[in-house]
């Protein structure tokens, strides 16, 4: 029904998609499944018309066509659901579903009677006994995704595309929406499931479809796959190993944490990290692994002091029970934090490259009370030149620099403070492969100098290359801890997949 | 063509504001013979000199990507402390109490007013996340308000030769309101090109997630900075009082507009990070001009702010093809 040819997505400097062919079929569930970075969600985005420039061919029913905007797509048939569901809070389940596409009475005005009817008839397909003129910020996550579910209908969607759609919603939830699923598949729709939870795939897919790498490696009938075939092929590579060979030094212990714990922002009783204990000791390098929302970029976070009033636990450095109330308390305890989203975070992309390094060491530039602009230049291009940054001058614009001079920048801006302890959020998140391979040498030169490191990150491959020890997070637990030597892929995907049997039984 | 156009573009972005002025000159220049006499420059730079004052904290608001619309209410409950106390003094006649205020000592009471009404407001803005727009604009009515109760809505006139001298004096050629703000200006130029507060607010302007992370306090930045164009509007406060011997309840009334208005056609970008000082100046200058030279040229009032409105949309839509262009 929807067949995607030889489809090819390039960022700056980053093939996202490379030649990836797959095919949807009417009246079937298709799992499309990889690790984080494989390419899924840019594939979907090109199908339902979110990124309108690609190489390669998408057939719809057999014709060719290409998406220029989500409403293209729309119009075809082609309908997404994101993981963020895109609803408006204080709008009613009707306004919502026909925002955009009211239908009006011939006096012009909207016709709410006939909308409201209409939403009525979805809703009870779909099984939802509400009102439709309840309001979205009352209904449950779980609903909201039934009414996201009803937006696509309404249109007439031949294809919808679910991304981690059980990702925030209960047991429950869960079955009310396969039964759903079972409905639309039995209507002849084409539906695309994205997730994580491989068990889940097991119970609703017909098909599924891998990803690696940008590459579509292999598609196939659900029946007669099980959970650990399907593990290795989603991370099948070789392990281009730059493993250090001192793994087995004994490490003077630098950070000690304990009981760490986050409560999660709006539900208050729940907790974003639970009960994390770890260490991490001089010139070690810890890689943390976990899924989406395992709470990985939250543990740095929390470390950081970014959460003062909704953490618990002790920490210390050097011995030193510390407790921060803002970065700025971490940061004087050796603390340097590289944030996953480096545009955002990182840098002000505006600045140009000098200040954005020395923005974090202005006591040390400055002379009786003022920025003394030689020193500040001279900071600057002491990195550009030892982290080799690509730059017309240290005057440079920050936004102008690709992804890899870019994070370069951030690190300086770190290593101008000295860290004792250098904690990284996917470093190389976008960014080319050599200046990823520059990135981890310097990483590893900088514990070897005696720096305590932290990678997070999603790629797999990325953290057995670097790291002394793997901490693996899921669902704000650690679930497993292990030394380089002791770790492989399967072993660290294992701990991180949340395990919906075991969950069972603990209910 | 394109092509010149594009190896000019530099330039022109960098001066445009200087160029505008520059047209503008000419063009009253042509129109009136009154324009190009030094009486009329002097006059032009008195008058802008109260909204440069404001204006420059006003931009180091805006850089931080916040807004103040309180400095013209802020303004009028400074000036009339300030005058109040000078003529009356504090007299509590139940306790048979009378402080007097010397010229010094009120002038001071005024701007530790301002800037008390400037930390409150960035206060508000820190402690509760108010949007810097709802914060002022709360505050815009509570000042007003308070002027009216301190000065019973009756202007307070006769405030003495050496007060009225900071708004009418001249001092080596030049009149004292314009070495005020030019001394105003210079030192905030230099807070923002050569200091780390300088530094911080464009930081939190560009990307306060990124300040933060890098350690900055940006509550403590915030406050100061609101507080610091508290101060400024009271200094603007003290100019407009004593240039015209009386501080009026109603004074300062729409000064914010004004104020952003030379703000943002002197380039500084209102979601913050981007602009200078420098350019803020220009703005004002370039407000002054056009509104003395739709005086001169006898332009009705009503027609001058019809005018006003569409040299600001225009500034901003240049600036907004420029940042496109970059």
């Amino acid at each position: 029904m929807l067949v995607a040819e030889n489809i090819t997505k390039r960022f700056t400097g980053v093939t996202a998609l490379d030649q990836v062919c797959l095919e949807f079929l009417a009246g079937q569930v298709t799992a499309v499944i990889g690790e984080n970075g494989a390419g899924k969600s840019t594939l979907m985005k090109i199908l339902s018309g979110v990124y309108p420039d690609y190489e390669g061919q998408i057939r719809y029913n057999g014709e060719p066509v290409r998406f220029n905007s989500i409403r293209d797509a729309q119009a075809c048939g082609i309908a997404i659901i994101h993981q963020e569901l895109n609803l408006i809070p204080y709008l009613s389940i009707t306004e919502n579903i026909f925002l955009g596409r009211e239908i009006t009475t011939r006096w012009g005005t909207l016709d709410q009677k006939a909308m409201r009817l209409k939403t009525r008839e979805l809703l009870e397909k779909l099984k939802l006994s509400i009102d439709p003129d309840t309001l979205i910020v009352e209904l449950k996550v779980g609903q909201q995704q039934v009414v996201e579910i009803a937006k696509a209908l309404l249109v007439e969607s031949e294809v919808i595309i679910m991304d981690e759609p059980t990702s925030a919603i209960s047991e429950s939830e869960v079955a009310v929406l396969f039964s759903i699923i079972n409905d639309l598949r039995s209507e002849n729709k084409a539906i695309v499931y994205i997730s994580h939870k491989l068990d889940e795939l097991f119970t609703i897919a017909d098909r599924y479809v891998v990803l690696r790498d940008g590459k579509s490696i292999e598609s196939g009938s659900m029946q007669g796959i099980d959970h650990d075939t399907l593990i290795r092929k989603m991370v099948g590579r070789d392990i281009k190993s730059i493993r250090r060979q001192s793994a087995d030094r004994v490490h003077t212990p630098l950070l000690s944490v304990e009981n760490l714990c986050l409560k999660h922002p709006v539900r208050v009783q729940e907790n974003q990290l639970k009960n994390l204990s770890f260490d991490v000791g001089r010139g070690e390098v810890v890689g943390i692994f976990g899924l989406m929302g395992a709470g990985r970029t939250e543990l740095l976070e929390t470390l950081f002091g970014l959460h003062p009033k909704r953490s618990s636990g002790t920490v210390r450095i050097d011995n030193q029970q510390v407790q921060f109330k803002a970065p700025i308390d971490a940061i004087k305890s050796g603390l340097a934090l590289v944030p996953e989203d480096r545009k955002k975070d990182g840098l002000v992309l505006g600045m140009d490259v000098q200040t954005n390094i020395s923005l974090t060491a202005l006591e040390n530039i400055e002379q009786t009370g003022l920025l003394s602009q030689k020193k500040e230049a001279t900071l600057a291009k002491k990195y550009i030149a030892d982290l080799r940054i690509k730059t017309p001058s240290e005057k440079q614009t920050a936004k102008n620099l690709s992804g890899g001079n870019q994070q370069k920048i951030v690190l300086s801006k770190w290593l101008a403070t000295s860290p004792k302890l250098l904690m990284l959020d996917e470093p190389t998140r976008g960014i080319d492969v050599n200046a990823k391979n520059e990135i981890y040498k310097l990483i590893l030169q900088l514990a070897d100098e005696g720096m305590g490191i932290i990678v997070v990150s999603s790629e797999l491959p990325e953290i057995l290359a670097i790291s002394d020890r793997i901490i693996v997070l899921c669902e704000g637990s650690l679930t497993a801890e292990m030394a380089i030597a002791d770790a492989s892929e399967d072993s660290i995907l294992k701990a991180a997949i949340p395990d919906i049997k075991s969950e069972r039984a603990k209910e | 063509m394109q092509l010149t156009v594009n190896a000019y573009r530099p330039f022109l972005t960098k001066f445009q504001s200087l160029i505008a002025l520059f047209i503008l000159c000419l063009g009253i220049s042509l129109l009136s013979d009154k324009f190009l006499t030094v009486a009329n420059f002097w006059n032009v730079l008195r008058q802008i000199s109260v909204n440069v004052c404001i204006s420059t904290g006003m931009t180091l608001v805006v850089l931080t990507a916040g807004i103040d619309l309180s400095v013209g209410s802020v303004l009028a409950l400074s000036g009339a402390i300030t005058a109040g106390l000078l003529r009356n003094g504090i007299q509590l006649p139940s306790a048979n109490l009378y402080i007097g205020f010397t010229l010094l000592g009120a002038t001071l009471a005024g701007l530790v007013t301002g800037s008390g009404l400037g930390w409150f407001n960035g206060w508000a803005i820190t402690r509760f996340k108010l949007p810097p727009f709802v914060a002022t604009l709360a505050m815009l009515t509570i000042a007003r308000g308070l002027t009216m109760l301190w000065t019973e809505g009756f202007p307070i006139t006769g405030l003495g030769d050496s007060f009225t001298f900071l708004g009418t004096g001249w001092f080596l050629g030049i009149p004292l309101p314009v070495w005020l703000s030019g001394i105003i200006v210079a030192v905030a130029v230099l807070i923002t090109n050569k200091t780390r507060l300088g530094r911080y607010i464009y930081a939190i302007g560009g990307s306060e997630s990124a300040a933060r992370l890098s350690g900055v306090n940006i509550n403590k930045i915030k406050i100061a900075v609101y507080s610091i164009a508290g101060a400024l509007a009271a200094v603007g406060g003290l100019l407009v009082t004593s240039r015209l011997d009386s501080a009026q309840p109603n004074a300062g009334t729409s000064y914010e507009l004004d104020s952003i208005a030379a703000v943002v056609i002197g380039g500084t970008s209102l979601s913050g990070g981007r602009g200078s000082i420098l350019g803020t100046v220009q703005g004002a200058i370039i407000i002054g001009v056009l509104n003395n030279g739709l005086v001169l040229l006898n332009v009705s009032p009503f027609w001058q702010q019809v005018v006003k409105g569409f040299v600001i949309l225009l500034a901003v839509i240049i600036d907004k093809s420029n940042s496109k262009a970059e």
